[in-house]
């Protein structure tokens, strides 16, 4: 929480005591969003039905629900790295389609179908690599460069496929992660967690984690203090890169299919998700778990849109609505534990 | 003459559970340098935020001329003729001087163009009386710390601001700078304007204040006319005690080995120079601002390249190419500049005390975080660092507890070689009294400190020998006796055109 605009001794002092509310608040970010959407969309769903029951707030919607946020989820999570470094990465969209079409051309028989999953995850790696190189070592403006990637990586995606969809229905080395089910729960959602929670302890447990919000924070007492700051850039937007390959990989094996049109747009649902889960642009501040939230906001926003049968142009609407008066109730949530 | 142009009574502000300002009384005349002394956190900021209208107060009457008014928002303030000077400036350097001076209140023309050709001439106009070395047309960019203050006290000026408060101005500026603010803050004031001048520095209160108005923990201790001005006085009015020898400087045993050698290194503006350190030695930098002191402790530093010279350590040459490899030899740096340089605002104590200490407090790269609670715990109740906990905000902090926080995290190294650039700037009596109590008690360890410092009496309070720097060359070397004022003055500025 920025809190150098009352960088007093009294403001610290209060922290201390401000009230459990507020307390609670600040630990629980959005969550209180979240659950109010969702009660929303239930009171709307039980009032608009015919039959007096909601088919928003079922188990299988639930679920439903889960399945969709997955890939936003792990684009979001790999967002997180770069955002909290005060980058941002514009070329998700595209490196997804690049690994989605490169990993789905292995799958095909006269290829090496078992190596199909690895060719996702490192054709990711490699985009990711390309946009860090290029932001860490030649110091370019983050923005720039993954506005470059994201057009020519676009482009290559379609060259890839020579223009057409690569279809493979027999993918038996991934089929289980976009369509088979752990314990009740599909691969999807088990995939998204993972990744949240390997995000969340490299941020949280690890060096490297202090390092990426050190540098974010402030770069220059950063290198003053002995942090390679190209290494760590470097690393957030390889791992971004590299999340951008799994979710290739499940959206591939979701539909059976690649072509160089997956994933556009799929960056400003990324990016929406890590803003609402309250990480700052200005880099330095944020969480994971923030983030787990700002894409279930999402996640639960188009679900409940659909459900109520909202055209697809007012559910753009909806959304865009949502996110900024989500961030403005962010911002007035801050500058109010701030002054108190 | 002097009539009460300002009255503050019973001005009360609390956050929360926090009582900031409990009662506090200010009466300001014009033609008055009227300083407001107080350690951090005594309410100072606080109480020249309610008379600008950043924050409300819970009670108390503010008069303006005799007349009660109510100042709800900035506008009330400048409408009432009371312009803040801030302590970090707000000069935006993309714009000219008059942009900067008439920003958001440009003159028209009859086109509702801004009338720029009116804003350059009232702005020389302004200008001319401040004895300004540059023009209406010069672009900010081009401006010193020094002459991006006098734009702001142009626009206040403009502004028919009567009633100017300085929030410690001078702590970015050298003596040479100081002396020319002083000049135009007694000129100002000799025009009737009504100067508040918050400062910690107590040689310039002594120089300039014709009044001083004392807080203590956000309460009102009392106000000192010119004839009952004493540094000691105030010293106890500000702290609620003596202080005893405030630089604590013991004369120091024999000196160890030679610690840190630098030999002809030079890079950007600084000319090859070179000096020793022993061990147990602390060692004064002086000079102007912008003699190149800092200049020389970053190439030492690995902060930036080195065109000549080699550094050794401990008699041992070592290769130093980026500030990690002065760390791993256990020399740490301190910047001049702690929020820019030094400290990440956002995070925790936590992880701004322990960013150079993580790989001794890891596995394999997972954080030991009880062991790093610990070591920060323990750095807080060492250095009687004022924050809730370890997760802390450092950002929150007052300067000298954020300067502890940053001493801390390069203590936490064991350094045998620590360079402090300006290590009390912006911090209270107090905080300064006990980084001075840390300085010694390194040296007392065997380490070798360097000091960097633009407050002369500091450098000669602490250093057991100076070496003084002018334009990226050095100039001499002070021991013993030779360590005065005079000294060190002659060798800083000998033959120097001043530069504007």
């Amino acid at each position: 929480m920025s809190t150098t605009g009352s960088a007093t001794a009294p403001a610290a002092e209060q922290k201390k005591h401000g009230s459990v509310a507020g307390r609670a608040f600040e630990r629980l970010g959005m969550l209180p969003v979240l659950i109010v959407m969702y009660a929303l969309f239930y009171g709307l769903t039980l009032y608009f039905s015919a039959d007096g029951t909601s088919n928003f707030a079922t188990a299988a919607n639930n679920m439903n629900i889960l399945r969709q946020v997955a890939i936003n989820l792990v684009l979001a999570a790999g967002m997180t790295f770069v955002i909290l470094t005060a980058g941002i990465d514009l070329s998700v969209g595209s490196m997804l389609a690049v690994a989605a079409v490169l990993g789905m051309q292995m799958s095909l028989p006269d290829a090496v179908p078992w190596l199909a999953l690895p060719a996702f995850i490192l054709a990711g790696l490699a985009c990711g690599l390309i946009n860090g190189t290029m932001v860490a070592y030649f110091n370019i403006n983050p923005f720039v460069v993954t506005l470059g990637t994201m057009t020519a990586l676009r482009g290559a995606a379609y060259l890839l496929a020579n223009g057409t969809t690569v279809l493979n229905s027999d993918i038996p080395s991934f089929d289980w992660l976009g369509n088979g089910d752990f314990l009740g729960i599909p691969w999807l959602v088990w995939v998204a967690a993972a990744v949240a929670v390997v995000s969340w302890f490299i941020l949280r447990k690890t060096i490297l984690g202090l390092h990426i919000y050190a540098v974010g924070g402030n770069p220059q007492a950063a290198r003053l203090t002995g942090i390679k700051v190209t290494t760590v850039l470097l690393f957030v937007y390889a791992i971004n890169g590299l999340f951008a390959g799994i979710a290739g990989a499940m959206s591939s094996s979701r539909l059976y299919a690649a072509n160089g049109n997956w994933g556009v747009g799929y960056e400003l649902d990324a990016i929406a998700a890590v803003v609402l889960g309250g990480t700052s642009l200005n880099g330095g501040v944020g969480s994971i778990w923030g983030t787990v939230i700002g894409a279930l906001i999402i996640g639960v926003m188009n679900n409940g849109l659909t459900i109520l049968g909202l055209s697809s142009f007012w559910q753009y609407v909806a959304k865009g609505v949502v996110i900024v008066l989500a961030v403005l109730l962010d911002k007035w949530r801050q500058q109010h534990n701030a002054a108190n | 003459m002097n009539q009460v142009v300002l009255e503050m009574e019973g001005i009360k502000k609390s956050f929360g559970a926090t009582r900031a300002l409990n009662g506090v009384k200010l009466t300001v005349r014009s033609h008055e340098i009227h300083a407001l002394m107080g350690e951090n956190g005594a309410g100072k900021s606080t109480l020249m935020k309610v008379l600008s209208g950043v924050y409300q107060p819970d009670a108390g009457i503010i008069k303006v001329d005799r007349q009660p008014i109510i100042i709800s928002k900035p506008a009330d303030a400048r409408a009432a003729g009371i312009s803040l000077i801030y302590q970090e400036l707000s000069v935006a350097t993309n714009l000219t001087v008059a942009e900067n001076v008439f920003m958001g209140s440009e003159p028209r023309t009859k086109w509702g163009m801004a009338d720029i050709a009116e804003m350059n001439r009232r702005t020389d106009e302004v200008l001319r009386t401040l004895d300004a070395p540059f023009s209406a047309t010069t672009p900010a960019i081009k401006l010193s710390i020094a002459q991006q203050q006098q734009v702001e006290i142009a626009r206040a000026l403009i502004h028919k601001g009567r009633i100017l408060i300085m929030d410690e101005p001078t702590a970015a500026l050298s003596d040479r700078e100081t002396d020319a603010l002083f000049k135009i803050v007694r000129k100002l004031r000799d025009e009737g304007i009504a100067i508040i001048y918050i400062s910690h520095r107590m040689a310039e209160v002594n120089a300039l204040a014709d009044c001083v108005t004392v807080l203590r923990d956000g309460g009102y201790v009392g106000e000192l006319s010119r004839e009952e001005l004493d540094p000691g006085k105030i010293v106890q009015m500000m702290v609620g005690r003596p202080l005893g020898d405030f630089y604590q400087h013991k004369s120091r045993a024999a000196h160890g080995k030679v610690m840190l050698e630098v030999e002809n290194v030079g890079g950007g503006k600084v000319r090859p120079a070179g000096f020793k350190v022993h061990a147990g030695e602390v060692l004064g930098l002086a000079g102007l601002v912008g003699a190149g002191r800092t200049e020389l402790a970053r190439l030492i530093f690995g902060a930036d390249p080195r065109t000549s010279g080699r550094v050794l350590l401990d008699g041992k040459e070592v290769n130093i190419q980026e500030p990690l490899d002065a760390i791993k030899l256990a020399i740490g740096y301190l910047p001049e500049d702690r929020k820019g340089q030094g400290l990440f605002l956002q995070l925790s104590a936590l992880t701004n005390t322990a960013m150079n200490t993580l790989k001794s407090n890891s596995s394999m790269g997972v954080l030991n975080h009880p062991a790093l609670r610990k070591l920060t715990s323990d750095a807080i109740n060492r250095l009687s660092i004022k924050v809730s906990g370890p997760d802390g905000i450092v950002g929150g902090l007052s300067g000298g507890n954020q300067q502890k926080v940053l001493l801390a995290r390069w203590l936490e190294i064991k350094p045998k070689v620590l360079i402090l650039d300006e290590p009390t700037r912006g911090v209270d009596v107090g905080a300064k009294a006990e980084i001075y109590h840390i300085i010694n008690e390194l040296a007392a360890d065997g380490v070798a400190v360097v000091v960097i410092s633009s407050e002369l009496p500091e450098v000669i309070g602490i250093c057991d020998r100076v070496v003084v720097m002018r334009e990226g060359v050095i100039t001499g070397e002070c021991t013993g006796d030779d360590i005065n004022q005079e000294r060190i003055m002659t060798l800083a500025t000998h033959d120097v055109r001043v530069a504007a």
